[in-house]
């Protein structure tokens, strides 16, 4: 019994860090558009169910095989991202915050009407290119998909901190996010930073959906309750921080299994599957109560 | 000496606020030349002008090449700007604010500029890990130097750089000014509101008033005349 319990607490500590990687993904995509933009990207869950789209499409319509399709998607995904910044959001980026809040609410509206117009609203299957295999090791089972799921997400962030922390580029898009007006005095082109980090949200995004869609099933609305727990690990790590989006990720993917887990025996018995999506908003209700700036977050200091 | 910055009848408004009216300055090569006068009189504007801060009428020449377009062009054209209030970016370390400077210019190897730069500054190479925010004034405004060198400019534009500073860290400020003047020919405009540290530190001055160039002459020349001295400069 113990035992027993033992491997389905480490097997339920698996998948949550699994699904734990592809919220820290989407949250680290709000925050490097929080940090550059100022706003949540409301429409960053439907970029992402696009994106995975057109992975879909490439290999079930085209028959491409999905390392291309995996790499190609990423790339159409970056130059979208780009696309959206300089076409959508840049011409009312001088006015109202809320002006862009409601841009990218209509954008989620927008890139979810033409999903459907496209491919219509049936589900369809997008394969996981980790495999349907289960491993167990000395009495876990863990999915494939899974270990390749955490794997990819950490990865990806590794990837993403080199190229912040030493490239030329990633120093210019941090100056650009932190201090628009001294970056273009050192030469910084801003309003290209600023779509170069739309490009990067959606690639970040692009990835998490086609990670999700292969254990929830590929639909117009896939990403929408994933987005609900991103914003939820954003808020947690602390909106401005790109570590505290990926530990906020991994920490409310862990914590809703634990939930899970503990429900079936005899713990928080009145957790149920249901209150999984209230439980995510009652973390973005407790944080923003006991300490709105995050686990890794500063204070907010109005600059004058 | 050859002219670098040439400034003919440049005016600049902040909305319905005429800022500038009528600024005529001329900068030589291997210049330090300080623009001088009360608050509100347009010094700050005259170098967001040059730097395309501010959108302007009248023309601005750097080696006889007209300037347009934003900050960016400017920097790219050989113009370090160090704007009012240090300028660093206090979220990132001293190393990343130097590197951030030769941002702009291409092909060189920054590790050997910011040995070069450090050699000004030596505490920069031993503190290069510390957030720029929890440096010292005086260190923030010394990064802020070290970073617009960086870029090996044409012309550095320094705006108040005694602002909030004790007297100590002002003197040893234009010091190294002086001598990165001296030993490197660095070309330098500065605005100050201390009229007598700018004059010590320059060849040349200009005196604004309300958004016009009032006189201009040497240093020497403003700082010996008393009657200027008390009615624009007051001291």
């Amino acid at each position: 019994m113990v035992v027993a319990a033992f491997s389905d607490f480490m097997q339920q500590v698996v998948s949550g860090l699994a699904s734990g990687g592809i919220y820290a993904l989407l949250a680290l995509a709000l925050v490097i558009i929080h940090r550059s933009t100022g706003v949540i990207n409301f429409a960053q869950g439907e970029m992402a169910t696009l994106s995975t789209y057109i992975a879909w499409a490439l290999i079930a319509h085209h028959g491409w095989r999905y390392a291309p399709a995996f790499v190609a998607t990423l790339l159409i995904s970056f130059v979208g991202g780009v696309a959206i910044h300089r076409v959508v959001i840049r011409p009312v980026e001088r006015g109202s915050v809320l002006r862009i809040v409601i841009v990218t609410i209509g954008l989620l509206v927008a890139i979810n009407g033409f999903i459907v117009w496209e491919w219509s609203g049936e589900p369809q299957q997008l394969q996981s290119p980790f495999g349907t295999d289960t491993y167990s090791v000395g009495g876990v089972v863990i999915a494939a998909h899974d270990i390749g799921t955490i794997a990819v997400a950490l990865g990806i962030v590794f990837l993403l901190w080199l190229l912040f922390q030493f490239t030329k580029v990633g120093l210019a898009l941090r100056a650009a996010a932190v201090n628009p007006e001294e970056a273009r005095l050192v030469g910084v082109r801003v309003s290209w930073m600023l779509a170069l980090g739309w490009g990067l949200a959606a690639l970040l995004g692009a990835v998490a959906g086609m990670l999700t869609a292969p254990t929830v099933g590929l639909d117009p609305n896939m990403m929408a309750a994933v987005l609900i727990y991103s914003f939820a690990a954003a808020v947690l790590g602390g909106i401005d921080s790109p570590i505290g989006a990926v530990v906020g990720g991994l920490l409310i993917g862990v914590l809703l299994n634990l939930l899970s887990y503990l429900s079936q025996y005899g713990m928080f018995d009145w957790f149920t599957e249901e209150l999984r999506l209230p439980m995510a908003l009652l973390v973005i209700l407790a944080v923003l109560l006991v300490r709105p700036q995050g686990i890794f977050g500063k204070p907010a200091v109005k600059r004058v | 000496m050859r002219t670098l910055l040439e400034l003919d009848k440049v005016a600049a408004r902040y909305g319905p606020v005429q800022a500038l009216h009528d600024v005529s300055l001329v900068v030589r090569e291997g210049e330090v030349v300080a623009v001088l006068g009360a608050n509100g009189a347009g010094k700050t504007t005259t170098l967001r002008a040059i730097s395309g801060i501010v959108s302007r009428t009248g023309a601005i020449e750097l080696e006889g090449k007209s300037l347009k377009g934003g900050p960016e062009a400017a920097a790219r054209a050989g113009i370090a700007h160090v704007p009012e209030g240090r300028g660093t970016f206090v979220d990132l370390t001293v190393t990343e604010n130097l590197r951030l400077g030769a941002y702009s210019s291409r092909n060189r190897s920054v590790k050997a500029d910011i040995k070069r730069v450090a050699e000004y500054f030596p505490w920069m190479l031993e503190r290069g890990g510390q957030r720029a925010g929890t440096l010292s004034g005086g260190e923030q405004q010394m990064l802020a130097l070290g970073r617009a060198l960086m870029s090996r400019p044409r012309l550095m534009l320094l705006d108040e750089p005694s602002l909030g500073l004790a007297p100590l860290v002002v003197r040893e400020f234009f010091r190294i000014v002086r001598k990165l003047n001296e030993e490197e020919g660095l070309t330098v405009l500065v605005v100050e509101q201390d009229a007598r540290i700018a004059l010590g530190a320059s060849r040349r001055a200009y005196v604004l008033e309300v958004g016009r160039v009032a006189l201009t002459g040497t240093s020497a020349e403003l700082r010996d005349d008393e009657s200027i001295r008390r009615s624009y400069l007051g001291y």
